[in-house]
């Protein structure tokens, strides 16, 4: 049996060397510094373009060391790749952007090699939820970034902005709203509890669960497109096909920069804070570089260069940074943000995903 | 040409090529799905070795029930719209001139380099409420208001017809090529009008090849995750859509290659089916 698998994992590993060399012969920047290089996995697309351009350049200029940025598919698919790399002693990436689940699923089987503070200096500029430690104690990544998802409407649909998530649920958006298709995420469960229940503690309890499910089923028969892929809701809400849904908020930000009739709101329940961390692979034989690298990037004013950029929020304390109330807003907001239940999809995953695809596909 | 058995060990040689491809790219990887679908699920992380049953157990419901009916359902509906439409159509692009035929063959040719997304989000498009074809019957006075024609049945089963279109014309057009125009002639000879030769002379001589194509499109379109996903509801959604969930998403794989292998057992057993039935009507 193993060796089946072995077959399978060295014929990945081959297309991951074939393309890795396609990217290298692609970029002939890499090829100039070889001494001292780390590959950083992002989120590929708009992220990967985003930090190639505004914050790895300078990062090699300050520190000597050639960032080689790989693509990474969102969901899980990234963490299923570094697992059975990491088994078969490989790193596709050395340093990866992980969801917050992602980051509790691979503590599981120990995927994170622990960082040592002591390198990361700047880890103490940190807010606290943004350091994911183990169980132990020992650090398994680093905030990295952090974004919102929130109620994002059409403006030329909806002339007045929608004040709280409650408005999924009213009878008059029937077959108006585009919402993810994931438990793991949407966040709807949340939303819910956040909105209707008094908060995400009543998700405790598989009844509490339950009971979040039933409310949320009523908002199906006003949901035109469960979504997977962004592009596909991001299209029909700028024409207004689909008018109203949940977004990301930098996105939507930007889409109207650019002329979009499309607005992002923060209801008064918060908007959904979700975050990324660095996470170094214990394949990784570049430990010394990733220390190096993840605390450049928690430096308050790489985090205020991320928010004015990248549009993503930063995950250093507000007081630190120098960011304008207007810039501040732009990726952010002061009302208390609905925090995932991660602990949830990582204990319940199988359960809570069988009762999501029932109750939407039922 | 002369055709010979092989006498001698070297001349199976030019299979070895065929052979290991087909090993390397599709023997081991199904067995290596197989193994996974008994190993033991750990939902904090990933999946270790064992032989368990959990996986099949849990499909083993009246959910995946419907949903598993209905993407058989979707395949069948689908290869019946295909080759209801590809017969007729290929019989009469083989009786056509030489240049009519080029083009069009080239016309479908061209269909198929276009990949499943771009296909999706065209017909969304063509759908949709803001820029779709109904926007032009309201031009022409036939509608009063666009209305969205996606998400829903029909707009699945429309473009998946369209992608596997091509593929049925271009397995059928060989055999309506080589049919022997004599059988149609004598027909009409005979006083049989032309739609009364095609039903009863080109539509039973082809039997085989119809079946055969049927068969082939009802493999293709099941196998299709992409277009439910865009045009369809969650009710349209294919076993192909929480395999890739299962997979992709929820990082389950022992379920996922479950759920494939039970898909593929299922597709064998009806492909077995109709064979023998196609056998047993030809003995009567």
């Amino acid at each position: 049996m193993r060796d089946i698998l072995n077959v399978t994992l060295s014929r990945r590993g081959v297309l991951g060397a074939g393309m890795a060399g396609a990217s290298l012969l692609a970029m002939p920047s890499i090829l100039r510094a070889q001494e001292k290089s780390l590959k950083v996995g992002v989120y590929g697309g708009y992220f990967k373009d985003s930090f190639d351009k505004n914050i790895f350049p300078e990062f090699t200029k300050a520190t000597g060391i050639a960032v080689e940025s790989v693509a990474e598919p969102t969901g899980e698919a990234w963490l299923v790749q570094l697992e059975q790399a990491a088994r078969a002693g490989q790193a596709p990436a050395d340093v990866s952007m992980m969801s917050q689940v992602a980051m509790l699923k691979g503590q599981a089987t120990e995927l994170w090699a622990p960082l040592d503070m002591g390198k990361i200096k700047n880890g103490a500029n940190l807010i606290e939820r943004f350091v994911n430690k183990y169980p132990d104690g020992r650090v398994a990544g680093i905030g990295a970034v952090a974004w919102y998802i929130t109620l994002v409407t059409n403006t030329g649909v909806f002339k007045e902005a929608p004040t709280s998530w409650a408005a999924l649920w009213d009878p008059a958006n029937a077959d108006k709203l585009g919402l993810l298709a994931l438990v793991s995420n949407s966040f709807l469960l949340e939303v819910t509890a956040k909105t209707f229940m008094g908060g995400t503690g009543v998700l405790d309890t598989e009844e509490g669960i339950l009971k979040a499910f039933e409310k949320l089923a009523e908002v199906k028969p006003n949901v035109a497109l469960w979504y997977r892929d962004e592009a596909q809701f991001e299209q029909a809400l700028k024409s207004g096909e689909i008018p109203m849904g949940q977004y990301y908020h930098d996105v939507t930000g930007l889409a109207a920069a650019d002329g979009h009739p499309v607005r992002s709101t923060f209801p008064k329940e918060g908007g959904i804070q979700d975050s990324g961390c660095w996470a170094l692979s214990r394949a990784s034989q570049k430990v010394e570089e990733a220390h190096v690298f993840i605390d450049y990037m928690s430096q308050p004013a790489i985090q205020a260069t991320l928010s004015r950029k990248v549009g993503t929020a930063p995950t250093v304390k507000r007081e630190m940074l120098d960011l304008t109330d207007a810039e501040f807003a732009a990726v952010s907001s002061d009302i208390e943000p609905i925090i995932p239940r991660y602990d949830m999809y990582q204990t319940k995953s199988d359960w809570l995903n069988q009762k999501w695809t029932e109750l939407i596909v039922g | 040409m002369r055709r010979e058995a092989p006498q001698k060990l070297s001349d199976y040689g030019p299979l070895l090529f065929p052979a290991g491809m087909l090993i390397v790219f599709f023997v081991i990887p199904f067995a290596t799905m197989i193994a996974v679908s008994f190993f033991k699920r750990d939902p904090a992380g990933f999946y270790s070795t064992a032989f368990v049953f959990d996986n099949y157990a849990r499909f083993l419901s009246l959910f995946f029930g419907k949903v598993l009916g209905f993407s058989l359902f979707l395949a069948i509906t689908v290869a019946i719209c295909c080759v209801v439409i590809a017969v007729p159509f290929t019989y009469l692009l083989s009786r056509a001139r030489r240049r009519t035929q080029v083009v069009w063959l080239v016309a479908l040719l061209s269909v198929l380099s276009l990949s499943e997304v771009i296909i999706g989000f065209a017909w969304s498009t063509l759908f949709s409420r803001t820029a779709g074809i109904t926007n032009l019957l309201v031009a022409i006075g036939l509608m009063g208001e666009p209305v969205a024609l996606n998400p829903s049945f029909g707009a699945v089963l429309t473009a998946m017809v369209y992608q596997a279109l091509p593929y049925t014309v271009l397995v059928l057009y060989p055999a309506l090529v080589r049919l022997d125009p004599t059988l149609t002639e004598a027909a009409r000879t005979l006083g049989a009008s032309p739609v009364k030769s095609f039903f009863t002379v080109v539509v039973p001589a082809l039997r085989n090849t119809i079946v055969a194509t049927l068969i082939m499109v009802f493999i293709f379109a099941l196998g299709s995750y992409l277009l439910p996903q865009i045009l369809g509801r969650p009710q349209h959604w294919t076993l192909s859509v929480l395999i890739t969930d299962q997979a992709i998403y929820q990082s389950n794989m022992p379920f996922a290659a479950a759920m494939a292998v039970f898909l593929v057992l299922v597709t064998l057993g009806l492909v077995a089916l109709t064979l023998i039935a196609g056998r047993k009507g030809e003995a009567a």
